[in-house]
C-alpha cells in the first residue's frame, strides 16, 4: 500500500526512478523464453497483495508525478482528449467506476460520498474536492471522462459496441507507445489493428474481438503488452516524435542499461453498465534494463526473448536501431541455465 | 460465471398468460445499473435439474433498487415458464446472472422504430426509458392478439404518449410494415422482438426496401428444442454423455459436472460455441449465431440450442 508519492519527471531531466519495492512488483511480461502474439487475455481478478493487479486500478509511488505529466501533455495538446457526443453515458459510467474503485481500495487517499445523485469526491494526493450531480455535466467544470481520466494513472479509451465491432469513440491518451488518438478516434477494431504485423494472419485479432463483444459487466479482463522506450518517457506519441524519436540514436554500449527501458502496458477491459460501452485502460510501467538486471532470473529471460525476437516485431515496436545493443548488454547475465515457466522475479 | 443472489419481491398476473416478477437483491443492497435492451439468465431448480432461461429486464435502467421481468406461459414449455408461473412466489430466493445486452440501441441512430409482438414488448420497456432520458426520436409499434393480451399498455401510454401505436389483432388493426418502413428518414434504425413470423417479416421487408443490414436489429431467444436423445463424447474430459430428449446439450454437459462457457443460452451470443472434432451424423443447428458456411462445415456447434443425430459426436471440451 503506497503512503508516499515521489516527486519526479518523465521528460527533460528524467528524474523518474523505481524504488526497490516498485522493481519487485514490476509486471514482467515474459513467462517463457520465446515471445509471439497470442490472445493472452485473462480475467482481471484480484491479484496478490502488493501486486499491480491487487486492485482494479493500481495507484503506485508514481501517482502524483504521473498525473502532473498527464496534465502538462493535455495542456500542450488538447487533442489528446476526444469524446464523441454519443459517449456521454459511457463518460458517467467511467466516472462512477473509477470513483467507486479508488475510494474503496485506497480510502486513505480518496473518498466518495453519495447523497442521492449529489456526490462529493475528494482526491487528497492531488488536492481535489468537488461536489456535483451525477449525470448532470453542467455541475462539473469539465466533462466527466476528462475529470476522472486526469486523476487515474494510464490511458483510457471508451469503445462503443455496434455493428458487431468496437469503435474507439472517446479517449484520454497521454502515455501511448507511438499511436495517436486523434488518428484512431472513430475507427473500428479492424481499422486500428491494421498495422500490427503477424497477428492478423494468426487470427488473433478476430478471436480477441469475438471474445470482447461478449465481455460481461462484473467480469473484466486483462492482458500485458510491451515495447521498449529510450528514457523513462510517458509521452512517446507520434505528435511529439521530434522530441523523443532521436533519442534512439543516443544509445551506446556504455549507457544502454540506463537509457533503455522496458515499457509494459497492463491493459484492462471493463464492460460499462449503463452505456454498454467497453472501457479499455492502458497502464504504462517503465523500468530500466539495469533495474531489471537486479533480478538475474528476469535478465536471463529478457535476454532469451530478445535474442529470438521476430524481426518484423522488432521493426514494428521501433527497436531496430538499438536492439542489438540490448541483446549484447543482456548476454552477460545469461548463463544458459534453464528457467521454469513464470514471470516471478526470483 | 458470477451470479447475483436475489429474492422475489412481487409477482403480478398482467394478462391471462403473462406474469410480472420483481426481484430485489437478497442482501438488501442495490442491483447493478444496466443498459436498455439487457437481459439476465435466471437459474431454476426444477426437480433437482437446473434450468436457465434468459429474460429481458424491463423498467428504467437507472432504477437499481429492483429488477423487473415478465414471463409468458409457453404452451410447449420444457418447464421453465411453467415453473416461473406455478412455483415462483414472493420471498423465494433465486440466482440470476449479471445483465448482458445483445439488443442494444444504436447510439448514433437519428431515429428508432421499435416493433414488438406480444411478450416481445419486454426488451423495449427498458429501451424506451433510455430513449426518453436521451430525448431521442422514436416510435413504438406494439401488436397483440386482443385487448386482454395487451400487457403494459396503460404504462406505455403514460411513458410514450403519441409515440405509441397499438395494433390489436381481433379488432382488425394490422401493422402495415411496408408503409411504416418505406416512409422513414435516412439514419433510422429498426428493432424487432416478437414471434418468429413477425421477426422474419420485419427483416425481409426492411431488406427488400434497401435498409442497410446494420440498421436492422432483432432479438429472438430460442428455447432449446425438444428432440431425439443422442450421445456425445468429450475429448478433454474423456467422458461420454447422453443428451436426453428434453434437455439441451449444454444442460447435459453441465449436469455431468463439466464446466462450459455460456451467456445467453438462446442461440444468439456465441459464447458457448464448441469445436466438433469428429461426427458421423448430422448436426441440427438451431442457433442464430453461426454463419451458413460454418453450419454446413459441421466443425462447430452451439450446445445451448443445437442437437445432433448419429452415434458419434466428439467435442473439444
Amino acid at each position: 500500500m503506497v503512503c508516499t508519492f515521489k516527486q519526479e519527471t518523465f521528460r527533460e531531466d528524467y528524474t523518474y526512478s523505481n524504488s526497490n519495492e516498485a522493481i519487485k512488483r514490476f509486471p514482467f511480461p515474459f513467462p517463457e523464453d520465446k515471445y509471439m502474439y497470442s490472445v493472452n487475455i485473462e480475467p482481471h481478478v484480484k491479484g496478490k497483495e502488493g501486486s499491480v493487479c491487487e486492485f482494479a486500478f493500481d495507484v503506485d509511488e508514481h501517482y502524483v508525478s504521473e498525473c502532473l505529466d498527464k496534465k502538462i501533455t493535455l495542456q500542450q495538446d488538447p487533442g489528446r482528449y476526444q469524446a464523441l457526443p454519443h459517449m456521454m453515458d459511457a463518460q458517467w459510467d467511467f466516472l462512477e467506476m473509477t470513483m467507486d474503485a479508488l475510494s474503496q481500495d485506497y480510502p486513505q487517499h480518496f473518498s466518495l460520498k453519495k447523497n442521492g445523485a449529489v456526490w462529493t469526491w475528494e482526491n487528497k494526493p492531488l488536492g481535489i474536492k468537488d461536489t456535483f450531480t451525477f449525470g448532470d455535466s453542467s455541475t462539473l467544470e469539465m466533462e466527466p471522462f476528462y475529470y476522472m481520466g486526469s486523476q487515474v494513472q494510464g490511458d483510457f479509451v471508451l469503445l462503443d459496441q455496434r455493428d458487431e465491432t468496437l469503435y474507439a469513440d472517446a479517449g484520454v491518451v497521454t502515455s501511448q507507445a507511438d499511436w495517436s488518438l486523434a488518428f484512431n478516434a472513430g475507427m473500428s477494431w479492424r481499422e486500428w489493428h491494421g498495422p500490427v504485423p503477424l497477428a492478423t494472419e494468426l487470427g488473433v485479432m478476430d478471436r480477441a474481438l469475438k471474445y470482447l463483444l461478449n465481455l460481461q459487466y462484473s467480469s473484466p479482463v486483462r492482458r500485458l503488452n510491451w515495447t521498449m522506450t529510450i528514457n523513462p518517457r510517458l509521452d512517446t506519441s507520434p505528435e511529439n516524435y521530434p522530441y523523443w524519436g532521436g533519442d534512439r540514436n543516443t544509445v551506446n554500449a556504455e549507457n544502454v542499461g540506463d537509457l533503455v527501458h522496458l515499457r509494459v502496458e497492463l491493459q484492462t477491459l471493463f464492460r460499462l453498465p449503463r452505456s454498454n460501452a467497453i472501457m479499455f485502460s492502458i497502464r504504462c510501467y517503465l523500468i530500466s534494463l539495469k533495474d531489471i538486471a537486479t533480478y538475474p532470473r528476469w535478465a536471463k529471460r529478457l535476454h532469451r526473448v530478445q535474442k529470438t525476437m521476430h524481426p518484423d516485431l522488432i521493426e514494428y515496436k521501433g527497436m531496430t536501431k538499438f536492439h542489438p545493443l540490448v541483446v549484447d548488454w543482456l548476454a552477460k547475465f545469461d548463463d544458459g541455465a534453464s528457467l521454469d515457466v513464470g514471470t516471478q522475479p526470483e | 460465471m458470477s451470479m447475483i443472489d436475489v429474492k422475489v419481491a412481487a409477482v403480478e398476473q398482467v394478462t391471462p398468460l403473462v406474469k410480472h416478477f420483481t426481484f430485489v437483491k437478497a442482501d438488501g443492497s442495490t442491483l447493478p445499473p444496466f443498459s436498455g435492451g439487457s437481459h439476465v439468465v435466471i437459474s431454476m431448480d426444477i426437480g433437482g435439474r437446473v434450468h436457465r432461461n434468459p429474460y429481458s429486464l424491463m423498467g428504467s435502467p437507472l432504477a437499481t433498487d429492483a429488477y423487473h421481468i415478465s414471463v409468458r406461459k409457453q404452451e410447449h414449455s420444457r418447464g421453465g415458464s411453467v415453473f416461473m408461473h406455478e412455483h415462483v412466489s414472493v420471498g423465494m430466493p433465486m440466482k440470476i446472472t449479471y445483465p448482458v445486452n445483445l439488443f442494444a440501441l444504436a447510439k448514433k441512430a437519428h431515429k428508432h422504430i421499435l416493433i414488438a409482438g406480444g411478450i416481445g414488448i419486454t426488451p423495449f420497456m427498458s429501451q424506451i426509458a433510455d430513449l426518453e432520458r436521451l430525448g431521442a426520436d422514436y416510435e413504438l409499434h406494439y401488436a397483440f392478439r386482443s385487448a386482454e393480451h395487451g400487457a403494459f399498455v396503460a404504462q406505455l401510454e403514460k411513458i410514450c404518449g403519441r409515440r405509441l401505436h397499438c395494433y390489436i389483432d381481433d379488432q382488425g388493426k394490422r401493422l402495415d410494415l411496408e408503409t411504416l418502413l418505406a416512409s422513414q428518414p435516412l439514419g433510422t434504425h429498426v428493432y424487432v422482438c416478437g414471434p418468429g413470423s413477425m421477426v422474419t417479416a420485419v427483416l425481409e421487408t426492411a431488406r427488400n426496401l434497401g435498409w442497410p443490414e446494420r440498421h436492422i436489429h432483432n432479438e429472438q431467444f430460442l428455447s432449446p428444442p425438444v428432440g431425439e436423445p443422442f450421445n456425445i463424447q468429450l475429448a478433454k474430459s474423456n467422458i461420454e454423455i447422453e443428451v436426453p430428449a428434453d434437455m439441451s446439450m449444454l444442460e447435459a454437459i453441465e449436469a455431468a459436472g463439466v464446466e462450459a462457457d455460456y451467456l445467453c443460452r438462446g442461440g444468439v451470443c456465441g459464447r458457448c460455441e464448441l469445436d466438433v472434432l469428429e461426427s458421423d451424423g448430422a448436426i441440427l443447428h438451431n442457433d442464430h449465431f453461426l454463419t451458413d458456411t460454418e453450419k454446413v462445415s459441421c466443425k462447430k456447434i452451439m450446445p445451448c440450442v443445437s442437437r445432433a443425430k448419429g452415434k458419434r459426436l466428439l467435442i473439444d471440451l
